[in-house]
């Protein structure tokens, strides 16, 4: 028999860890997956596509549409700013600054619906005052937006901030030093530096904006047609035993995680060296 | 140049736009994220600390309490065993459909939690794929504290994988090799040499996962069933005294979720400053 180089396993070991991983990945990762696809088209295709042609269902897949439009591009700006900021420039409480802004994440989602419960609500700070002036902020669009933007605050400015620190600032100080305007100098400087690391950043946003759930279900009040996003629309139709629906909604839900990770793989393959998170998340 | 001055906190640069950027940020930090998270840290004590108190020693909430904390440590630790498994036969081995194995351990993060949870419920329900042949042999996972910890086994993985991953990959192989040529089995190699230098990241990554998963709503609460004092978790709860307009109970269970992410933060804080020492 050959013998084994000493840094390799024994056949039998790296047999078996083989079939932990994958049976771990199979039965754990790809059967939830596999359920999802094959529960909306238990009942055949054109039920399926029946489900999707459902009014609610439309309005579900319009808000969340139009929640995203709303909260991606608002992260995507702070997440510039930020970056900029604390990127290009030396000052105090910086370290703190970062910290500050990853906060979001470590945070309950049902407590991040449940702040702006505590400002916006009937007994919220400024409930009163809210109801006088006829503004509804929670369970209507505006609340949802905000727990979106709350849940999906860091991901661009956490993926620009160490891109931009890596790469420094000497080449913007040498177009300021030449007479460009700080606006010239982050499109035409900045700007193509970091456009993949802010594609990447936008992409991890954009999914989290879109599949967001426990936040969202805290300020919505799931009205059926009105405030119901499409992961509260699945709840919904889940727990009204309408499995094929839910898992239609589902379906589109997984398919847009699916087509999320293509890009991100994608992305962190064919540009690992312009985006920082390659290694993190 | 800069249209604020060079001021003692920071040093002068050539480049514009501080006041801008920094300005921005720190609006748009304050009303999106700190000003509500101070409006949720006053809100519990209308009523004193007894009524605080109060809320936090009711027997449902302790039990929830219970459950998402025990229960996000049960998983953490599972995957502490698993995930340094998945990424060493990552790393080390070679065999055909690697990437797609690789690219699926992202699934977590990336599939709505609201997603997995109707699926991980269909899948170990009694009549699910799995959930059949397990209760043959008698176990029974959905609508018990046991679906709870496998919904957040599911969701904290890829904390895990990815954190020891790219550690895994910069690792020298001579230590190996050393130990190796001393006479070490290749056991007390993986024992002795590897895992210690994997110890910070498997850390890391284990707190992560349980960070994650003591808050975790979505994934978990189709496949928990919802008892109360049982299967119910502490965002649940949450939710359910808002239905209940009892903001103030749900003021304090959240001041003491919020109160668990802060220590996490600054445990993981700690775990980056002893990673940084070792190198």
């Amino acid at each position: 028999m050959r013998r084994r180089y000493p840094t390799q396993d024994h056949p039998l070991l790296r047999i078996g860890l083989t079939a932990v991983a994958v049976g771990v990945i199979g039965l754990f990762l790809l059967f939830p997956l596999a359920t999802v696809f094959s529960e909306a088209l238990s009942k055949g295709i054109a039920a399926a596509w029946e489900a999707l042609k459902e009014p609610d269902a439309r309005s579900a897949i319009r808000l969340t549409l139009l929640v995203a439009a709303i909260a991606v591009p608002l992260n995507a700006v702070f997440g510039i700013a930020a970056s900029w900021a604390i990127a290009k420039f030396d000052f105090r409480g910086k370290q703190f600054l970062t910290t500050l802004i990853d906060l979001p994440f470590s945070i309950s989602p049902v407590v991040s619906g449940l702040i702006y419960v505590l400002i916006f609500g009937l007994q919220g700070w400024f409930g009163d005052s809210l109801r006088d002036a006829n503004i509804k902020i929670i369970f209507a669009l505006p609340g949802i937006v905000l727990a979106t933007v709350f849940v999906t605050f860091p991901f661009v400015a956490r993926e620009l901030i160490p891109l931009m620190t890596d790469q420094g600032r000497d080449e913007e100080e040498a177009a300021t030093s030449l007479g460009a305007s700080g606006w010239q100098t982050f499109l035409h400087v900045t700007l193509p530096n970091i456009k993949w690391g802010l594609l990447y950043g936008v992409l991890l946003c954009n999914a989290r904006a879109m599949g967001e759930f426990g936040a969202v279900s805290v300020v919505s009040g799931h009205i059926r047609g009105l405030t119901n996003t499409m992961p509260l629309h699945v709840e919904v139709l889940y727990n009204d035993y309408q499995y094929v629906g839910a898992f239609t909604i589902a379906s589109v839900l997984a398919l847009l995680a699916i087509v999320t990770l293509v890009l991100k793989s994608l992305l962190e393959w064919r540009y690992a060296d312009e985006i920082a998170a390659t290694h993190r998340h | 140049m800069s249209a604020v001055g060079a001021s003692r906190w920071r040093n002068p640069s050539a480049l514009p736009g501080f006041g801008l950027s920094l300005g921005f940020t720190l609006f748009y930090l304050s009303v999106i994220v700190l000003i509500p998270i101070a409006a949720l840290i006053i809100r519990p004590w209308s009523a004193g600390f007894s009524g605080f108190w109060h809320v936090l020693s009711d027997p449902r909430v302790l039990a929830a309490l219970r459950l998402s904390f025990g229960g996000a440590a049960i998983a953490a630790l599972i995957n502490a065993i698993t995930g340094p498994i998945i990424a060493w036969v990552l790393v080390r081995y070679s065999f055909p459909g690697k990437r797609i194995l690789d690219a699926l351990i992202d699934l977590p993060f990336a599939l709505p939690t609201a997603v997995a949870g109707i699926a991980l419920s269909t899948l170990y329900s009694t009549n699910g794929w799995l959930g059949e042949p397990l209760s043959h042999l008698g176990i029974r996972i959905a609508y018990t504290p046991a679906g709870v910890v496998l919904a957040l086994t599911f969701i904290g993985l890829p904390f895990v994988v990815r954190t020891i991953q790219p550690v895994l990959t910069d690792l020298s192989r001579e230590p190996e090799e050393a130990a190796a040529t001393l006479g070490a089995t290749r056991f007390q190699t993986l024992t002795r040499v590897v895992l210690p230098s994997l110890m910070p990241a498997l850390l890391t990554g284990a707190t992560l996962a349980f960070a994650r998963a003591v808050g975790e709503y979505g994934s978990v609460i189709f496949i928990a069933g919802n008892i109360p004092a049982v299967s119910e978790i502490a965002p649940l709860l949450i939710i359910v005294k808002l239905e209940q307009y009892d903001y103030a109970g749900a003021a304090a269970i959240g001041v003491i979720m919020l109160a668990a992410s802060f220590v996490l933060i600054f445990a993981l804080n700690l775990l980056q400053n002893w990673i940084g020492e070792r190198r």
